[in-house]
């Protein structure tokens, strides 16, 4: 056995422990973490697997950012998550075991590591890795199908991405929604503070819940200060245009 | 007095590292590993640590949010205007030999470095849109949260 073997089933063994992990735990802060985790080992194997490219992608995307944007969403929700009944968790397991039976039973189709005579090797792979070369100097073959063999590919990545922020911009707003969103557990008003509903599930009269007393004192201070500031922005570009 | 004195003395001195080494990746791309989306999201998250450790409001005056939004937008129309010069100089959409007739593969040089700084605008600038809109929804992180 080659040492990139026993690397790679290493890997994928600790793939497999910090998968089970993310599924017992019940801290979801610790949950996140162990997602940027997993992305960083995952980015390791595609190392060994010689795919740097794809690595330098999944560590900076899947252990940075995602793992950033993941603990921003858990901030608006619960810290814990609750306990699932077991009733609950028989469909999700049938679907999962039948999913891995039919992969399991598709390993037989799949072309050998390293194959050259497999699809990706053989077609218009091959051609990219011959016609680089001569047509645009480069020698990083990845860049040159990305941007030049694939430029309508990326273009349509780039909408893609662009169209993400949009989505997000239009529901939330670069400044969360200019702070004007409030959240209404039963229908009640709850406060000026711009707290999501997930804290404040304890009704009108309680506003945190004895597990948070923090974040309730420091909200109350920063409405006043961050509210100012904002028109003050407005007035100043305003001003500008005029 | 500030309790994470340590972090910020450390972010402090990364940052910079953090978004030349995301250059470097940008303008290396054609010889190593790397490209716009790999420099744009590493851009990125140079900004997010300094939000992360100084406050939104301060990453906000550094890089304000109409950048962002500027930068969306410039991200997505440098590539498509990268297409559309390569149709008006006769050639097909993002065909960058056309750029320079006599040497294809310098044209195609240009194309790329044109369409990758697309790539990074587009990248760099949805990554922290993202970040704004959902960080500027909670209250501050409290010390205990650390």
């Amino acid at each position: 056995m080659s040492p990139t073997i026993i690397l790679d089933i290493g890997l994928i063994t600790m793939l497999l422990v910090i998968a089970f992990a993310i599924i017992r735990m019940r801290s979801l802060f610790a949950v996140v973490m162990l997602q940027g985790v997993y992305s960083l080992v995952c980015a390791a194997w595609f190392v060994t697997l010689d795919a740097v490219d794809v690595a330098f992608t999944e560590a900076a995307v899947g252990a940075g950012v995602s793992t950033v944007l993941m603990l921003a969403a858990m901030l608006l929700a619960d810290r814990e998550s609750k306990e699932v009944s077991l009733r609950r968790q028989i469909a999700p397991i049938i679907i999962v075991v039948m999913t891995g039976l039919a992969l399991f039973y598709a390993i037989g189709d799949m072309p050998l590591y390293g194959d050259a005579n497999s699809p990706v090797n053989s077609h218009v792979g091959a051609d990219y890795l011959k016609l680089t070369e001569k047509d645009i100097h480069i020698p990083n073959v990845v860049t040159a199908v990305l941007a030049s063999y694939r430029g309508f590919d990326t273009f349509g990545e780039t909408v893609v991405i662009f169209a993400a922020g949009l989505g997000v911009l239009l529901l939330l707003g670069l400044n969360g929604n200019a702070g004007k969103w409030r959240a209404k557990p039963n229908g009640v008003r709850v406060g000026r503070s711009p707290a999501p509903a997930a804290r404040l599930k304890a009704g009108a009269s309680v506003i945190a819940p004895d597990a948070m007393p923090k974040p309730k004192a420091k909200v109350a201070p920063k409405k006043p200060r961050g509210r100012p500031r904002k028109t003050a922005a407005k007035k100043t570009t305003t001003n500008k245009k005029a | 007095m500030n309790p994470h004195s340590i972090l910020r003395v450390v972010s402090k001195f990364l940052i910079p590292f953090i978004a030349v080494f995301a250059f470097y990746v940008q303008f290396h791309g054609d010889f190593g590993p790397g490209g716009g989306f790999q420099a744009g999201v590493i851009l990125a998250a140079s900004v997010i640590l300094y939000a992360l450790i100084f406050g939104l409001d301060a990453a906000k005056k550094a890089v304000p949010p109409s950048w962002v939004r500027i930068g969306m937008m410039i991200g997505v129309l440098l590539y498509g205007g990268t297409g559309v010069a390569t149709w008006m100089l006769g050639g097909e959409f993002l065909n960058y030999g056309v750029f320079t007739p006599d040497h294809p593969s310098h044209g195609q040089h240009y194309g790329i470095l044109l369409v990758e700084l697309g790539v990074l605008f587009a990248v760099a600038s949805v990554m922290l849109a993202i970040f704004y809109a959902f960080g500027s929804r909670q209250a501050e992180l409290s010390d205990e949260d650390w």
